[in-house]
């Protein structure tokens, strides 16, 4: 047996068709171009982890694929991303849609100032007209996903904002995956948790990767490591390396990474 | 490749390097001694190789300590793992080729009191002297990470399973020719196992340079020089 045997495998054959193709995608902040021109693809229910230096445009690229950039005046996107082969950069996509089925989990949990239970009915709300009865289903149903339920159940009228950071993160994730996301964009989920929420994150991931497609940005290389499925590197606005996860952090092809990875640059 | 951010980090690996380094001298220095001791039956040098096994051991135990440390104090990556790794795994084997070592020494002091046929070591000098070029040239190619020179290592193996064959043919002859050999051949025929072995140990060496060197594992079949053992 070697090392890379015992590293999370992908299986090709499941992965086939990509759930998101980007394709030379270029970004600019104004005139600085922070992403100049990546291409890659983010395999069905897989966890594709993103990882590089500060300002490398991981945290840009995530902020693409759900165009949460289109908040910001003088951001705009070039090239082609394309979610199950549609370009969602075009202008005339409906953002609450793709939000809809591409959600998000910040690296500071955000939960809403209101109740356990608001801060998901909240969202299906703004979708979906559901009654009473089918919402408290839907709300439950969130929470179990996010492996919540049990610590909440009692309290779901008590404000989001008493729960710990950890729970709060894992709110946070129930309130996206309320809304049957197909995608789930996480940046830097876990810098903000302790090392057993942390871990629970990191369960929750495994568990519902079967549901979602996720993309991860961390700067915790063992957490890359552990939760996904593909890596890349980027560096300076530019894929560097693009691998299968066991490859990537135990024998990498491009000098870089593996400087990167083993703590020499950055 | 470049040092680390956090220098404390390429201490903890050269000293790791430094003491495989130590561990390889000690060995290959056993090896050659066992086999001087036990070609003129010098029973002192046998035991100065048995006196030097402890040595071994504890450098191996060192080795391990320190690797397991820096795991879960760094949580290497690529290179770095498989730096660590390759440590592990070579320290194991150099402790292994010590104990062979040893044992043939200690053999060597129980034939010398009553010495055989002499020539029957001869076969035995040959092979030991082939073991010793490859742990001599495994080492290098460990200490240069030359991944050419560990191939050929690994690729020159079977040259010693054929030659132990040979051995075994010629030692058999011999305790078929007087009864009274049988004891004294016997343990040369364990000599020459253990040799055989010091030569697998280091093949294992060579696949752990390749595979620290290039991520890549050599196949599981080595190359087979052994021809059918003696009808």
């Amino acid at each position: 047996m070697t090392l890379t045997d015992v590293m999370p495998a992908t299986d090709d054959r499941v992965a086939a068709t990509p759930k998101i193709t980007v394709r030379d995608l270029k970004f600019f902040y104004g005139s600085t171009m922070s992403l100049k021109g990546i291409s890659l693809a983010l395999a069905p229910n897989r966890v594709t982890a993103f990882i590089g230096p500060s300002g490398c445009g991981k945290s840009t690229l995530l902020r693409v694929l759900n165009r949460m950039y289109d908040l910001y005046p003088n951001q705009r996107a070039e090239g082609e991303v394309l979610l199950d082969g549609e370009n969602i950069l075009k202008p005339d996509v409906d953002l609450n849609l793709l939000r809809s089925r591409v959600g998000m989990v910040f690296q500071k949990p955000t939960p809403f100032p209101m109740s356990i239970y608001e801060n998901i009915a909240f969202g299906i709300r703004l979708y979906e007209k559901v009654s009473k009865s089918e919402l408290d289903g839907r709300v439950e149903q969130a929470l179990k996903g996010a492996a919540l339920w049990p610590e909440v159940k009692d309290k779901l009228q008590t404000s989001g904002l008493g729960l710990s950071g950890g729970q709060q993160q894992r709110l946070c994730i129930a309130r996206t995956i309320a809304l049957s996301p197909e995608v789930i964009l996480l940046d830097e989920p876990c810098s903000a948790l302790d090392p057993i929420s942390t871990a629970r994150i990191e369960e929750l991931i495994d568990e519902l990767k079967s549901r979602f497609t996720f993309a991860i940005v961390t700067h915790n290389m063992q957490q890359a490591a552990r939760v996904s499925d593909k890596t890349a590197f980027m560096y300076l606005g530019e894929l560097i390396e693009f691998d299968d996860t066991r490859k990537i952090f135990t024998s990498p092809s491009v000098k870089q990474t593996q400087a990167y990875i083993t703590g020499r640059f950055g | 490749m470049s040092e680390h951010i956090v220098s404390s980090f390429d201490q903890e690996l050269e000293g790791l390097g430094r003491k495989i380094a130590e561990m390889g001298g000690l060995a290959e220095h056993m090896l050659s001694d066992a086999m001087d001791a036990l070609s003129t039956l010098d029973t002192d040098l046998a035991q100065k190789v048995v006196a030097v096994d402890p040595r071994l051991d504890v450098l191996q135990r060192e080795i391990e300590e320190s690797a397991v440390l820096t795991i879960a104090r760094r949580q290497p990556m690529a290179v770095d793992l498989r730096e660590i790794v390759a440590a592990i795994r070579v320290s194991g084997d150099l402790e292994r080729i010590g104990d062979l070592a040893k044992n043939i020494a200690k053999r060597t002091m129980n034939i010398s009191t009553e010495p055989r046929v002499a020539r029957a070591a001869i076969g035995l000098r040959h092979m030991s002297d082939i073991a010793a070029h490859q742990l001599k040239d495994v080492l290098d190619a460990y200490a240069q990470r030359d991944v050419e020179r560990a191939h050929s290592v690994w690729a020159r193996d079977g040259e010693l399973d054929s030659l132990e064959d040979a051995v075994f043919r010629d030692l058999l002859t011999f305790m078929m020719e007087d009864p009274r050999n049988i004891s004294f051949c016997t343990h040369l025929l364990f000599c020459s196992k253990n040799i055989e072995r010091v030569g697998d140990h280091a093949t294992n060496i060579a696949e752990t340079v390749v595979y620290l060197a290039t991520g890549e594992s050599l196949p599981i079949e080595r190359p087979k020089g052994r021809m059918v053992a003696a009808q």
